[in-house]
């Protein structure tokens, strides 16, 4: 009834279905949870990305204003020129961080396992 | 006045085809009536139906049958144009593709069991495809894909092995009565 073609299909279909369950279900993602901050080069606060709120860090410049929401986290206000770490947007994956460097701030965001020492786009 | 009369000429192919699409049609219906762990996962009775149309009577009746099980459960269910009948419809549409190529598999080696394995999950396929499309962040469908390709995988299985012994079986439109022996 089953002929040989028959089990290396099965087998296939058997692999796509572990492969996916593995993909989906066991495979380490690099989902954020905790966004640490950094001033002048110290942790100034680690703050979990569940409640949304602000955090205001003070500089040698002014006040950045850093914004936490749900699995995400951003600068929201800066004092640097260029705004460069404004610019950059919402962050949501382990390993990646925005640098205020005239104001020695930076917003970092890590994840359950640390996949990458930096991500940048 | 003259009477106008419009004929439609139905050859014997018609009547097959409506024969076996009411076929298929019963076996959706009934099918929706069973309860089902997860919504979408289904065993799909229809598509024994589809499977032995194609490997008797080719893929044009193939696809009539399907599209013709695909329309009218739609409308009998209460679903014509809904989104579920569009995701049936995907999925529908994707199988019978699939079906095209994987019927020229050397049939030495690849019975009824491999085209309803692989029809399953090219029909599982267009459904997510046109749901992740559509319906739903692809984010979401993500961790629900084993589920349903682990659900193609058995009740492909289970209808291909039901249709290989549905093929083994006599036929009964060719079986002959048995010359009766009068001693």
């Amino acid at each position: 009834m089953l002929r040989a073609g028959d089990w290396s299909v099965l087998a296939g279909g058997a692999a796509v279905v572990a492969g996916l369950a593995w993909q989906a279900w066991f495979a380490p993602n690099d989902a954020a949870d905790t966004a640490i901050i950094r001033a002048g080069g110290a942790i100034v606060r680690t703050v979990a990305l569940a409640q949304p709120q602000t955090v205001t860090v003070p500089g040698p410049l002014g006040v950045t204003r850093i914004e936490i929401a749900a699995g995400r986290a951003r600068v929201q206000a800066d004092p640097s020129p260029r705004q460069l770490c404004v610019k950059q947007g919402w962050l949501a994956r382990a390993g990646e961080a925005a640098l205020c460097l005239p104001n020695q701030v930076s917003l970092e965001l890590t994840g359950r396992r640390a996949a990458h020492d930096t991500l940048a786009y | 006045m003259t009477r106008s009369r419009i004929e439609l000429p139905v050859t014997a192919d018609d009547r097959r085809i409506a024969r076996l699409a009411a076929l298929a049609v019963g076996l959706t219906l009934a099918e929706a009536a069973l309860p089902s762990p997860v919504p979408g996962v289904k065993p799909g009775l229809a598509n024994i139906v589809v499977l032995l149309v194609l490997l008797q009577y080719g893929w044009r009746a193939a696809a009539w049958v399907s599209g013709l099980r695909v329309l009218a459960g739609g409308l009998l269910l209460g679903m014509l144009f809904a989104p579920g009948f569009w995701l049936s419809a995907a999925g529908a549409t994707a199988s019978l593709a699939l079906l095209a190529v994987a019927r020229h598999l050397p049939e030495r080696h690849f019975g009824p069991v491999s085209l309803s394995v692989l029809a399953a999950f090219a029909h599982v396929g267009g459904q997510l495809a046109l749901a992740a499309a559509w319906l739903l962040p692809f984010a979401a469908l993500i961790k629900l894909l084993p589920v349903f390709a682990a659900a193609a995988l058995v009740f492909g299985t289970v209808n291909g092995l039901v249709v290989s012994r549905l093929l083994a079986a006599p036929n009964p439109d060719k079986r002959q009565s048995a010359p009766c022996l009068i001693p």
